[in-house]
C-alpha cells in the first residue's frame, strides 16, 4: 500500500474502531502517533537530489473525464505532513478529559486530519478539493457540542463561510478544467503543469480572480476573514490548533500548487489587488488585534493578520519570498497550535481569558508562564524561531521585487511591532502583575500537556536555527 | 430489456397480493409489503438478465416505447425506489392503524403495501413512454393511485386536506396536458414523439403560435410533477399531510419520471431551430425562479418533511439547470446520475424521519434533539444524507452537483451557475439545521430509539449508494450513456 494512503486510511479505521466501540482517547492516540512516525520517516527519506513528485500512486475512479485519485508528494508536500501530523497528535495529546460523547470528540479530530493529509498529498486537484471538505462537518459539530462563549454563531460563521468559500473554489477549478481544450481535459496537477509549461493551454486571467476568492476565504485574506477569528475563539482547543495550524494552511497550499504555476501572468496582473488585500490584512487586522480583550479572541484574530505575511511572500513571485512564505506556513502552524494549546489549558484552569480578570498567573504557574512566552515570542517573529526565517525572507523576497511592494513590506514590518504589542501586553496581562486570591490555587500545566506543546515548540527552534533544512525540503516544489 | 414484460409482471404481481390480502386472514399486514418488495426485487435482477421474450410484446410496444439506456436505466430506478418505500411500510403499520377505522384488526391498510405497485408500473411506462397518449395513460395510472395512498389516513385531517389539493391539482395539470396534447396533435397530425421533428418541419409559418401553446400547456403539466416554480405550491402542503412513504414516493418516483419526459421531449424539440431558443429561455427561467424559491423557503422550515419538499423544490432547480444545458453531450448523464443520487440521500432522511416520528411522535426538526445520544445509527444515516443534500465531497450529492455544475458551465450558463453558488450556501444552512439538532441539541428524554432490521437493512444499503457514488461514479454513470 502507497505509504500516503496509510497516512489518510489510518485516522480513518480508527475513528471506524472508535465507533464500533474501542477506547477512543487510546485509539485515537495510537494511530495519530504512527501518522507522525509514518510522515517523519518519510520526509527523512525523500531523495533530494532526484527532487519532483515521489511516492506516486493512482487509481482510476473516472478516467475519461480525468478525474483520478492520484498521491504524490515533494518536499513541500512532505512539510505540510510533518506539520499535520505533529499538530494532530499534539491536539489529541492535550485534549482534556472529555465528558459527554467523548467517541464523537475523537472521531471528529481524526476526521479533520484525515482531510487534511489527504488534501495536502493529493495530486489531483479535484481530490485535493474534496479532502479539505471532509473537515467541514466535523468543525460543525465540534464548535457546536463542545466549544465556549457565543459558539452556535460562531459555528454557523464559520460553516457557512467556508461552505460558500469552498463551493466558488469548485467552480473555479471547474473553469479551469474546462478551459483545457477537450481531448487533454484532465484534473492531474502534473499534467497541468507541463501543460502550462508547454504553452498548449492559457487558462483566462478571472478564473484567478475566482480561486483567489475560493481559496483566500479559506485561508480568511482580508476582507473574508471574518469567520476565522470567532471560531477560533470559540472552538475548543484541539479544534482551533487543527484549524489554524493546519486547515487554514490548505487555502495557501492551493495557491501554490495551482494559482503559481498556472495563472503568472495573471498573478502579476493583479498583484496590486493581492497586495491591498494582504495589508489589509496585516494592518486592520493587526489593530483589531490589539484592540482585544481576551487572550483566545486575540490569538484568533493575531492568526488572520499573520495570514497577510504568507500572501506578500506569494505576492512576491521570485524563489525568495515564496519560499518564505513556505517556511511561514510551516512555522505559523506550530506556534498558533501552541498557542491555542496554552490558551486551553489557561482556560480549563480560570474558566475565564479576560484580561482584566487574569494577572500573575507566572507565580503559581511558572511552566505555563515560560511556554507561554516561547509560543507569543515564536508568534511576534523573534529570531531563534522559524517564524523569524519565514518572515524575514518574505521581506527580502517582496523587496527584491519591485518598488509596488515597497508599501507592503512596510506595512509587513511595522506590522511586527503590532504583534509585539498585543503578544506582550496579553503576556503581562495574563503572567505578571499582583495575582488575585482566586487564582491563588491554580495549579501548573500537567506533564501530558506540557509535553505536547514542546512537542510543537522544538521542531520550531529546529527549523528557526536551521532553516536550510526546510528549505531545501519545499526548494523541490518550486520552478527552478 | 424491454419495459412492457417488466411492467406486465409488476402489474400481475399487484393483483396477486390484492388477491393474499382478500383471502389471506392475517391481521398484521406489514407481510405484504415485504411479498412486494421481494416480488420488485426478483423483477429488479430480471432486468438485468438477457431472458427471452416474445417478439410479438416487442412489436406490439415498439411505437409506444422506447428501450434505451435511458429508459433502461429509469425503469430500474422506479423498481428501486418502490422497492425502498414498500419497505419503509411495515414500520408505518402503527400509524396506519392509529388512522384507520377497522372492523377488524388490520383492516384496510393491507392496500396500502399494494398500491404503490400500481403506481409504479404506471412510472415504468412513463420513463420508457415515446408517444403523448402512452405518456398520457401511464401518468394517469401513477397518480390516481397516488390520489388514494396521498389520503390514505382518512381520519387524519391533514392527510385528507393534502389529498384534496393533491387531487384538485393533479386533475388541473391532467386538464393542462390533455389540451396540450390536443394542440400538438391538431397542429401537426401525429402524437409519436419521433415523429414530430418531420412534421413540424413540414409546417407553415403560421401554425407555429399554436404549437407553442401546445407544447406550453405540455411544460406547465410537467411542471406540477416535478415541482417547478410557479406550480410547486403545492409541494409543502401535500408532502406534509400525505403519509411518510407515500411522501418519499412522491419525491422521488413520480418526480424522476417527470424529468424523463421533459428530457425525452427537449431532445426532440431542441433539435427544431423555431422552438430552440424560446425553450431555452423558459427552462432557464424555470431553473432561476425555482433555485430561488426552493431554496429560500426552506430556509426557515421547522418541520423535517415540509424541509423535505423544499428541498425537493430546491434540488429540481439544480435538475433544471441540468436540463437547461441539454446542449452538451454529458447533459444526460449528468441529471441520470443527479436524480439516481438525489434516490438515495432522500429516501433516507424519510427511512429515518419514519423512526424518529414514531418515537417521538411527530415530524419536527426539534424532534430530532439529541438523536445522536439516543441512536448513533439513524443520526449518523441522516449526517450522511444531509451532507449528501448540502453536497460535501465524497458522497453522491457532490459528484451530482458537480457534473451538472460543469455541464451548466461548459454550456455557458454563468449567471445560473453564480446562482446556484448563492443557494448551494443557504442549503448549507438549512441541512446544518438538521445536523444542528442531532447532535448540539439536548433530547428530551434519554432513552433510545428502537430500530428494527428492515430500517438497519434500508439505512445500511442507501449509505452504502450514498458513499460508493460519491466515491466511485463511474459505473452509474456509464450506466446512462
Amino acid at each position: 500500500m502507497s505509504p500516503l494512503l496509510l497516512l489518510i486510511i489510518l485516522p480513518i479505521a480508527a475513528s471506524l474502531l472508535i465507533m464500533a466501540g474501542a477506547n477512543p482517547r487510546r485509539t485515537a492516540l495510537g494511530a495519530t502517533l504512527l501518522n507522525l512516525v509514518v510522515s517523519i520517516f518519510l520526509f527523512a527519506r525523500y531523495d533530494l537530489q532526484a527532487g519532483g513528485w515521489q511516492l506516486v500512486s493512482e487509481w482510476h475512479v473516472l478516467p475519461n473525464l480525468g478525474i483520478n485519485l492520484i498521491l504524490g508528494a515533494d518536499g513541500l508536500t512532505l512539510t505540510m505532513l510533518i506539520l499535520s501530523t505533529l499538530v494532530t497528535f499534539s491536539a489529541i495529546w492535550v485534549a482534556p478529559k472529555i465528558e459527554k460523547h467523548e467517541g464523537l470528540y475523537y472521531v471528529c479530530l481524526l476526521m479533520i486530519s484525515a482531510g487534511v493529509i489527504g488534501a495536502f498529498s493529493s495530486l489531483d486537484v479535484l481530490f485535493l478539493y474534496s479532502f479539505h471538505e471532509l473537515a467541514l462537518i466535523p468543525t460543525f459539530i465540534l464548535i457546536g457540542i463542545w466549544g465556549s462563549g457565543d459558539r452556535q454563531a460562531a459555528a454557523w460563521k464559520a460553516t457557512i463561510y467556508l461552505g460558500t468559500g469552498s463551493f466558488i473554489l469548485l467552480i473555479g477549478l471547474l473553469a479551469l478544467y474546462l478551459s483545457i481544450p477537450a481531448p487533454m481535459r484532465t484534473f492531474d496537477l502534473r499534467q497541468l503543469d507541463q501543460m502550462a509549461a508547454s504553452g498548449a493551454f492559457h487558462p483566462a486571467s478571472w478564473i484567478y480572480l475566482i480561486l483567489l476568492v475560493g481559496f483566500g476565504s479559506l485561508v480568511s485574506l482580508f476582507p473574508f476573514h471574518s469567520w476565522a477569528a470567532p471560531a477560533y475563539a470559540c472552538a475548543p482547543a484541539p479544534a482551533a490548533m487543527l484549524h489554524a495550524g493546519v486547515l487554514k494552511k490548505f487555502g495557501l497550499y492551493g495557491l501554490i500548487r495551482i494559482a503559481l504555476p498556472l495563472f503568472p501572468e495573471a498573478m502579476a496582473r493583479y498583484a496590486p489587488l493581492l497586495l491591498l488585500l494582504l495589508i489589509g490584512n496585516i494592518l486592520y487586522i493587526g489593530y483589531v488585534t490589539v484592540a482585544q480583550k481576551r487572550l483566545d479572541w486575540t490569538i484568533g484574530y493575531s492568526s488572520v493578520m499573520h495570514m497577510g505575511y504568507i500572501f506578500l511572500g506569494l505576492a512576491s513571485l521570485n524563489i525568495i519570498g515564496i519560499n518564505g512564505a513556505a517556511i511561514l506556513m510551516f512555522a505559523h502552524g506550530l506556534s498558533v497550535a501552541a498557542a491555542f494549546a496554552l490558551c486551553g489549558e489557561i482556560r480549563r484552569r480560570t474558566g475565564t481569558l479576560e484580561y482584566s480578570e487574569l494577572g500573575g498567573l507566572a507565580k503559581v504557574t511558572p511552566v505555563l508562564g515560560v511556554l507561554f512566552g516561547f509560543a507569543a515570542m515564536a508568534s511576534v517573529g523573534l529570531p531563534g524561531f522559524a517564524n523569524f526565517a519565514g518572515e524575514i525572507l518574505v521581506f527580502f523576497g517582496a523587496t527584491a521585487s519591485g518598488p509596488l511592494m515597497i508599501p507592503a513590506v512596510i506595512a509587513g514590518v511595522w506590522g511586527v511591532v503590532i504583534s509585539a504589542i498585543y503578544m506582550l501586553r496579553a503576556y503581562r496581562n495574563i503572567f505578571w502583575g499582583p495575582i488575585a486570591a482566586r487564582w491563588e490555587s491554580v495549579t501548573d500545566i500537567d506533564r501530558v500537556a506540557r509535553w505536547s506543546v514542546i512537542l510543537l515548540l522544538v521542531p520550531l527552534m529546529i527549523a528557526g536555527f536551521y532553516p536550510q533544512l526546510i528549505l531545501k525540503m519545499v526548494g523541490t516544489a518550486l520552478p527552478k | 430489456m424491454n419495459t412492457l414484460p417488466l411492467v406486465i409482471a409488476v402489474v400481475a404481481l399487484a393483483i396477486v397480493l390484492l388477491f393474499i390480502e382478500a383471502f389471506v386472514d392475517r391481521p398484521n399486514k406489514g407481510f405484504l409489503a415485504y411479498l412486494g418488495a421481494w416480488g420488485l426485487g426478483i423483477i429488479l435482477v430480471a432486468s438485468f438478465l438477457p431472458l427471452p421474450m416474445p417478439s410479438a410484446l416487442s412489436t406490439m410496444s415498439a411505437p409506444f416505447l422506447n428501450s434505451d439506456a435511458l429508459s433502461v436505466f429509469f425503469v430500474r430506478f422506479i423498481l428501486l425506489t418502490t422497492i425502498v418505500v414498500l419497505l419503509m411500510a411495515p414500520g408505518f403499520q402503527p400509524v396506519l392503524e392509529r388512522y384507520l377505522p377497522a372492523e377488524r384488526k388490520g383492516g384496510g391498510t393491507g392496500e396500502f403495501s399494494i398500491l404503490p405497485l400500481f403506481s409504479c408500473a404506471g412510472l415504468m411506462l412513463m420513463v420508457s413512454a415515446i408517444d403523448f397518449v402512452m405518456i398520457f395513460v401511464s401518468l394517469e395510472l401513477a397518480t390516481i393511485t397516488l390520489y388514494i395512498l396521498v389520503s390514505y389516513l382518512r381520519q387524519n385531517n391533514a392527510s385528507l386536506e393534502a389529498g384534496v389539493k393533491f387531487l384538485i391539482l393533479g386533475a388541473l395539470s391532467t386538464g393542462f396536458i390533455v389540451f396540450g396534447i390536443t394542440w400538438l396533435f391538431g397542429v401537426t397530425g401525429t402524437t409519436n414523439l419521433d415523429a414530430l421533428p418531420a412534421a413540424i418541419s413540414a409546417l407553415p409559418e403560421n401554425a407555429l403560435p399554436p404549437l407553442v401553446f401546445g407544447i406550453g400547456m405540455i411544460l406547465v403539466a410537467l411542471s406540477f410533477k416535478m415541482a417547478a416554480f410557479p406550480f410547486q405550491f403545492w409541494v409543502p402542503d401535500v408532502y406534509q399531510g400525505a403519509p411518510t412513504p407515500v411522501t418519499a414516493y412522491l419525491s422521488v418516483a413520480s418526480k424522476a419520471a417527470g424529468f424523463v419526459v421533459l428530457i425525452r421531449l427537449l431532445l426532440v424539440l431542441g433539435t427544431i431551430p423555431v422552438l430552440e431558443h424560446k425553450l431555452q429561455v423558459v427552462i432557464t427561467l424555470l431553473a432561476v425562479l425555482t433555485l430561488i424559491f426552493g431554496n429560500f423557503s426552506a430556509i426557515p422550515q421547522t418541520n423535517m418533511k415540509r424541509l423535505l419538499g423544499y428541498s425537493s423544490i430546491a434540488h429540481a432547480g439544480y435538475l433544471f439547470m441540468g436540463v437547461a444545458s441539454l446542449g452538451s453531450r454529458l447533459a444526460v448523464p449528468a441529471i441520470g446520475f443527479y436524480l439516481a443520487a438525489y434516490l438515495a440521500m432522500t429516501l433516507l432522511p424519510f427511512v429515518v424521519l419514519t423512526v424518529v416520528s414514531e418515537a417521538t411522535g411527530g415530524d419536527e426538526i426539534s424532534r430530532f434533539n439529541g438523536l445522536s445520544k439516543r441512536s448513533p445509527l439513524l443520526a449518523g444515516a441522516m449526517l450522511l444524507s444531509m451532507a449528501s443534500l448540502a453536497g460535501i465531497p465524497f458522497t453522491a450529492g457532490f459528484i451530482g452537483k458537480l457534473l451538472i455544475f460543469s455541464v451548466a458551465l461548459k454550456q455557458g450558463h454563468y449567471g445560473l451557475v453564480i446562482l446556484g453558488c448563492v443557494t448551494v450556501a443557504a442549503g448549507f444552512y438549512y441541512y446544518f439545521k438538521v445536523i444542528r439538532a442531532m447532535y448540539w441539541q439536548q433530547p428530551s428524554e434519554e432513552t433510545p430509539v428502537p430500530v428494527t432490521g428492515t430500517v438497519k437493512f434500508l439505512i445500511a444499503v442507501l449509505s452504502a449508494a450514498i458513499l460508493g457514488m460519491g466515491i466511485y461514479p463511474g459505473p452509474v454513470l456509464a450506466a446512462l450513456r
